[in-house]
């Protein structure tokens, strides 16, 4: 494991926030992971403790406050957003601008960092897009219009897009929210069959879940953020920080929370 | 060729802004040219005289449209560099429109009815009576707008994922958008320039092709917004010559005839404007 080069994407004492003229707000610091390839990540912390700003910042759309981001041994600075596209691909909460293209067109623009200036498809192209629909099952919709597809279906539509990307690298924001507890565990199920020779790391709130599925989590308390895998995570009693605990509390022997009453 | 680069100038629009409703005159490009006019025609009145009326050659009316919508395209050009933000830009498109408009207006209250008049005459639009010199500046600035239109297929797809999608394609933003942005204003600048502001082609065109063909990627949508584009202005063309007789309608007038029922047609139809 003291091997750096089973490491896919490391943080080293990251703080994140956003740079002010008047003094810089932190919004989370002395950030220390690494996830290893072929892990299913969860990142899960309160609304607002800053999982999208982590994700951003890792993505390098926002700059990190201090600390550095290492991507395949390569620190964020060193990639430009070419060779990144090749790298990491991301599945965001924002839906795309335009509806009104078919699944097909959609996942084949994950193949624009491969494609030439024209964006034409070569065999391989193809190849890689049929793949990606196949893994999400997504093949029988290929034709179908973006409007016409429900939100877990959509949401199964960017994953393929991003798998057509190719990334050894896939970063999701809240891929579960508005889904149903069938449809969140048939995504879930998604992301870990896919992480069998990638890394993935997601954010949700869908805690329990996460806790039965994933590698290695990521939690976000507002004191502290700890990672490790799920099981020590529980014994170490970093959930119970999670929220308030006069509302919320955290039970250790079903891994779920609880209302206080 | 007027229809063909207006057409897709709108299409450019719609796929950059996201806003199904965008057109080469949110930009204010179309409303730049006004404004060179206007203070042509009626500033001319104020220079006087035999001057005046050798100002007035159709020659630099062109030039006038011409440098008008290359001031507001450069002013817009120069806002994208500060401004991250696309719609504030279409924002600042459309209070540029409302600054010319205003312009024109208080021209329009001190100029003579003759000179008010020739404007106008311009703001009606014409695709005849261009000279041939005219036109091979207008293919220049049409086949160059052509090219840059041609060579932003693979970002205009991009972006029909929205601004973050693109950007995580290894897209660089900044460029495409500024390439998007020249290649409209020399396709709706040069037109306005020559023809008039026309309306409704460049926005309505895009949707009436999309009805055809049922794809979003630019690489089918461009040549077939340009066939589209270059039809129906013909066929207003033909309807404002008004067939066997000597009258010749203003164009402006028949586009905004043919175009409003056509958008208002599909927006019953389908509820809703897709882009």
């Amino acid at each position: 494991m003291s091997n750096p080069e089973n490491y896919t994407l490391q943080t080293q004492d990251l703080s994140i926030g956003y740079f002010h003229k008047t003094g810089n707000h932190v919004v989370a610091k002395d950030l220390n992971f690494s996830l290893s390839k072929g892990a299913l990540v969860g990142l899960v912390g309160s609304n607002g403790i800053g999982k999208s700003t982590l994700l951003r910042t890792l993505c390098k759309v926002q700059d990190p406050l201090s600390g550095k981001v290492i991507i395949n041994g390569n620190t964020l600075d060193s990639y430009s957003f070419e060779s990144l596209a090749e790298t990491l691909s991301v599945v965001l909460t924002e839906i795309p601008a335009s509806k009104n293209m078919t699944v097909g067109e959609l996942v084949a623009l994950g193949r624009q960092p491969y494609t030439n200036w024209l964006g034409t498809l070569t065999e391989s192209d193809k190849t890689h897009i049929i793949q990606a629909l196949e893994a999400t099952e997504m093949l029988p919709f290929k034709d179908r219009k973006c409007y016409e597809l429900s939100d877990g279906q959509l949401q199964r539509a960017l994953i393929a897009r991003a798998l057509a990307q190719d990334t050894p690298i896939i970063i999701l924001d809240e891929p579960t929210t508005h889904l149903d507890i069938y449809h969140r565990a048939s995504i879930l199920k998604l992301l870990k069959t896919l992480s069998k020779n990638k890394t993935i790391l997601f954010s949700t709130h869908e805690i329990d879940l996460a806790i039965q599925l994933c590698d290695q989590m990521i939690v976000m308390t507002p004191e502290k953020t700890f990672f490790g895998d799920p099981c020590e995570l529980i014994d170490e009693g970093c959930f119970s920080g999670l929220f308030p605990k006069n509302l919320i509390d955290f039970d250790g022997e079903t891994g779920s929370f609880r209302i206080v009453k | 060729m007027v229809g063909a680069g207006l057409s897709i100038s709108g299409l450019l629009m719609q796929t950059l802004f996201r806003n199904p409703l965008a057109g080469p005159f949110v930009l204010g490009v179309s409303s730049g040219a006004s404004l060179g006019v206007a203070l042509l025609i009626m500033g001319a009145s104020g220079i006087g005289g035999a001057f005046g009326l050798l100002l007035l050659s159709k020659w630099s009316l062109v030039i006038a449209a011409g440098l008008g919508s290359l001031l507001v395209m450069l002013a817009v050009l120069a806002v994208t560099v500060r401004v991250k933000d696309t719609m504030a830009i279409l924002i600042i498109g459309l209070m540029f429109g409302s600054v010319t408009a205003a312009v024109v207006g208080v021209l329009a209250y001190f100029s003579p009815a003759e000179q008010l008049q020739q404007y106008i005459f311009w703001s009606f639009g014409s695709l005849g009576n261009n000279s041939w010199e005219g036109m091979v500046v207008l293919a220049v600035c049409f086949f160059l707008g052509l090219l840059l239109s041609i060579v932003t297929i693979k970002p205009l797809n991009a972006l029909l994922l929205g601004e973050n999608y693109a950007k995580s394609q290894g897209l660089n933003i900044g460029k495409s958008r500024l390439f998007i942005l020249i290649a409209t204003c020399i396709l709706a600048g040069a037109i306005t320039a020559f023809a008039g502001p026309i309306a409704f082609i460049g926005l309505a065109v895009p949707h009436i092709t999309r009805q055809f063909f049922t794809t979003a990627n630019h690489k089918i949508l461009i040549p077939a917004v340009l066939l589209c584009g270059a039809i129906l202005m013909l066929i207003c063309d033909s309807i404002a010559q008004v067939p066997f007789t000597d009258y010749t309608l203003p164009i402006n007038a028949i586009t905004s005839l043919v175009g409003a029922p056509v958008v208002i047609w599909l927006l019953v139809r389908k509820r809703k404007l897709l882009f």
